[in-house]
């Protein structure tokens, strides 16, 4: 009797201790099937290269003819392609699970790391770090297009569209948001992906859930629910961020905006960490 | 036993074409024995038909936030609506017509030598009395006009002077045929003629008053014997509208006028009462500018409002579409491409395929009926889906008090069959692209991407109009045209956007184009299928 509570007792203090050694080895195991598929990698390109595409394009096609006032938010519309790249990421983070769900794999892992929350916290970790350098990258891009762009197509500084730059307090803040938006919506599909499971199904939910807001919010006209859709719907919301002007008109703050996409990524993992301790894998 | 078992198989493959029907039962029983796809497709239907309840059942409230000005009638607020035309459309029925009644058959022929107007000056939002300077709106009109009756939505056909687009003949709110171009001035005058024969009644216009041109000849069916003709005035509302970036519009909206001086009147055929009335002719009874004088042989005729198809994207519209009832598309959409693209990567993620391909190693011939039974699937879910969607949506808004612009039955089937078509031709686009890719989330997320990001790019983004009617002409969102439920009118001045319902390409030219994307990949799956070890 007193010679098992002795061997619980080391256990229970070396609880700490475990919990960091812990999640360090669930983070060297997430890593090395991270870096030794080919899929993330190219994944993580696609979503540069889609960002970059899709802002260029949308830069290029806006003009402002002279003689007119033009009302465009000029660095919400170079990160555009924010709206494409998301896309790419929730792939990521949804093969980040499903794809061990799909092959079994997640038998072995979960055998091996009886701690299944530290598994989703290493993947958390894994899968928002290497989404927040390749958001870097694509912001930065598109960034560095709008600012080679905008200025030939009537945007220029004497018409009050001075030349985009993120030594600029708002840009800098919608550039690093946008930075941001891409790993809060990588957290929240890994998180819909924990739920579901099956990848196809939880990229579904994903993307209904982002890009069905715009749309929705298009023909809405009742003012009372458009005002709902703009301040909780996770896209609406969240690219909000963007906004460099008329921020008093806007439904949430930029960084409210940011903050109810963080609210909506949170709990997604928190059900899905969970479901991941409660059920079967 | 012994002997003869060779080809067992035999009688088995000659009950259906070559055991094609076999193969469609083989991939039929597999999709229904899944229980996570029949949900999905359930699903489908499901958010397709409640999303377009939820629009029609939040636009109640449309009414108070309209702000659209004195100048069009039929709000749809207060249980007004707009009149209805012989095609079925909601239309404008607002003008001032001086008019006799004529018996039979008969002609009126007149001469035209002056348009001008007033247009309000620059706020019309600004409180107190409107301001007004000369000027015309593009589609000012005056004219000659035969009419079934004064009933606003009544039967029509005139010929008219227009402000900046020449001699027209409209009739039937719809149909709208050029004649002499150029704009009418004491210097060129307008000779305009309408002539009533049984039911066809035929338009002339002339420059001098002596060579006559034919505009053209209309039949309007069920014309009573006895009918109102005569000249009229209208001048649609003076409308200033600037789209903003990121999807919205803002409209200003006040009336105009306009003024045209005829003469040299003429008549044939019997014309019983002898003197001329002046009505203003209009759904809500009469309350708009208009008035006219007549002295020695000269009228001075003074109108506004229209006689012409109301459509959605006018500044100040209210009420609801049936597009705007079928937004539910995009998530109904969402669900059957899931399915859809599963129903051949599960295969390959359980290594079911290579069964499937022993048992038949014609290998698009699985492919095949794959494609046909899931795009037989998604067109039955779609269809109930989108019936749901429309009947209901528009029951639930007439409940509200809200407005629901009608639609011609035609058109309406063409939009629910055409969703259905839509939403199966994708399923077959997914599957292909499931075939292709083999991985469900980088199938399922392609797909999505290019037939729903076009549209929320090109419908609710700040792109410019151009840019946004490129999106949808040259990707599979293109096909979303087949739930456009208005035409573009020229002779109607709109934001004719997809956010208010119209698409750049007819609509089932629209619908081609995702076929041919359809049929793109369906090709390249084939040949991937047959090259590739399963």
């Amino acid at each position: 009797m007193s010679q098992a509570v002795h061997a619980g007792q080391p256990g229970l203090s070396g609880a700490g201790r475990l919990d960091m050694t812990g999640l360090r080895d669930a983070l060297h195991a997430e890593w090395t099937k991270l870096r030794t598929v080919a899929a993330p990698a190219w994944l993580l390109a696609g979503t540069i290269v889609a960002t970059v595409a899709v802002s260029t394009a949308a830069t290029a096609a806006v003009r402002c003819p002279s003689g007119t006032g033009c009302p465009v938010d000029t660095t919400k519309l170079s990160l555009t392609g924010i709206q494409a790249g998301q896309a790419i990421v929730a792939v990521l983070a949804v093969l980040a699970i499903s794809g061990e769900y799909s092959t079994g794999m997640i038998r072995i892992t979960l055998a091996a790391m009886p701690r299944r929350s530290a598994v989703l916290a290493a993947k958390a970790i894994l899968v928002a770090g290497l989404v927040l350098a390749a958001g870097a990258i694509a912001v930065g891009g598109s960034v560095l297009a709008g600012r080679i762009l905008l200025p030939g197509h009537g945007f220029t500084a004497a018409r009050g569209f001075p030349l985009e730059s993120l030594a600029d307090g708002p840009t800098l803040r919608a550039a690093a948001g946008s930075v941001l938006y891409l790993a809060l919506i990588a957290l929240l599909s890994l998180g819909i992906a924990t739920l579901v499971r099956e990848s196809a199904a939880a990229i579904g939910v994903v993307l209904g859930l982002l890009y069905l807001s715009p749309i929705i919010l298009g023909v809405v006209t009742d003012p009372v629910w458009s005002h709902r859709l703009e301040r909780y719907a996770p896209m609406s919301a969240g690219l909000t961020i963007q906004d460099t002007t008329g921020l008093r008109s806007l439904p949430i703050s930029p960084w409210g905006g940011l903050g109810m996409l963080a609210a909506w990524a949170a709990a997604a993992l928190l059900a899905g960490g969970l479901l991941l301790r409660w059920r079967d894998a | 036993m012994t002997a003869g078992t060779v080809t067992p198989y035999q009688p088995d493959q000659q009950t259906g074409r070559d055991g094609f029907a076999q193969l469609l039962r083989a991939e039929w029983t597999k999709f229904r024995t899944v229980r996570g796809w029949i949900i999905g497709t359930v699903v489908a239907v499901m958010v397709m038909a409640g999303l377009g309840l939820f629009t029609a059942g939040v636009s109640s409230s449309s009414c108070q936030s309209a702000s659209g000005g004195p100048a069009r009638s039929g709000q749809g607020c207060g249980g007004t609506i707009y009149p209805v035309g012989p095609g079925g459309e909601p239309v404008t029925d607002s003008f001032y017509f001086v008019r006799q009644p004529l018996a039979g058959n008969g002609s009126i022929t007149v001469r035209t030598t002056s348009l001008t107007g007033l247009l309000p000056s620059s706020n019309p939002a600004a409180q107190g009395p409107i301001d007004t300077r000369p000027g015309l709106v593009p589609w000012a009109k005056a004219g000659l006009i035969i009419k079934d009756g004064t009933t606003p939505g009544s039967a029509y056909a005139s010929i008219m002077v227009t402000s900046d687009h020449g001699v027209r003949l409209q009739d039937n709110y719809t149909s709208d045929t050029p004649g002499l171009p150029g704009a009418v001035s004491a210097a060129s005058p307008r000779w305009l003629r309408l002539t009533r024969s049984g039911d066809t009644i035929t338009g002339y216009d002339s420059a001098d008053g002596t060579h006559w041109t034919q505009v053209g000849a209309v039949r309007l069916a069920g014309l009573p014997s006895t009918v109102q003709a005569g000249m009229f005035a209208a001048s649609p509302a003076w409308q200033q509208i600037s789209q903003n970036f990121g999807g919205g519009e803002n409209g200003m909206v006040a009336p105009s006028q306009d003024t045209a001086v005829f003469d040299q009147l003429s008549r044939s055929g019997t014309w019983p009462a002898g003197a001329w009335t002046g009505d203003y002719i209009d759904a809500d009874g009469g309350s708009g500018i208009g008035g006219f004088h007549q002295a020695s042989g000269r009228f001075t005729v003074t109108g506004s409002g229209d006689i012409a198809p109301v459509v959605p994207g006018q500044a100040g519209d209210v009420g609801t579409t049936v597009t705007q009832h079928l937004i539910g598309t995009f998530a109904g959409l969402i669900a059957v491409i899931v399915v859809a693209t599963m129903f051949i990567t599960a295969e390959y993620r359980r290594g079911l395929i290579r069964v499937t391909l022993t048992a038949s190693p014609r290998r698009e011939r699985v492919l095949a009926a794959k494609a046909i039974v899931i795009g037989s699937v998604a067109f039955v879910a779609g269809l109930v889906a989108a019936a749901a969607a429309v009947i209901f949506a528009a029951q639930l808004a007439h409940a509200r008090g809200s407005y629901v612009y009608p639609v011609p039955w035609p058109t309406e089937l063409r939009m629910v069959v055409g969703t259905a078509a839509l939403i199966a031709v994708t399923a077959v686009l997914a599957i292909a692209l499931g075939t292709v890719l083999r991985r469900s989330a980088a199938a399922v997320t392609l797909v999505i991407v290019v037939i729903v990001l076009p549209y929320i790019l090109g419908a609710a983004s700040v792109l410019p109009v151009g840019a946004s009617d490129w999106l949808l002409r040259i990707t599979p969102a293109a096909a979303f045209a087949v739930q456009q439920a208005t035409p573009q009118y020229q002779q109607v001045t709109a934001i004719y956007s997809p956010n208010s319902g119209f698409f750049p390409l007819a609509p089932w030219a629209g619908f081609a184009v995702l076929c041919g994307y359809a049929a793109l990949a369906l090709g390249l799956a084939v040949v991937l299928l047959r090259r590739r070890d399963a």
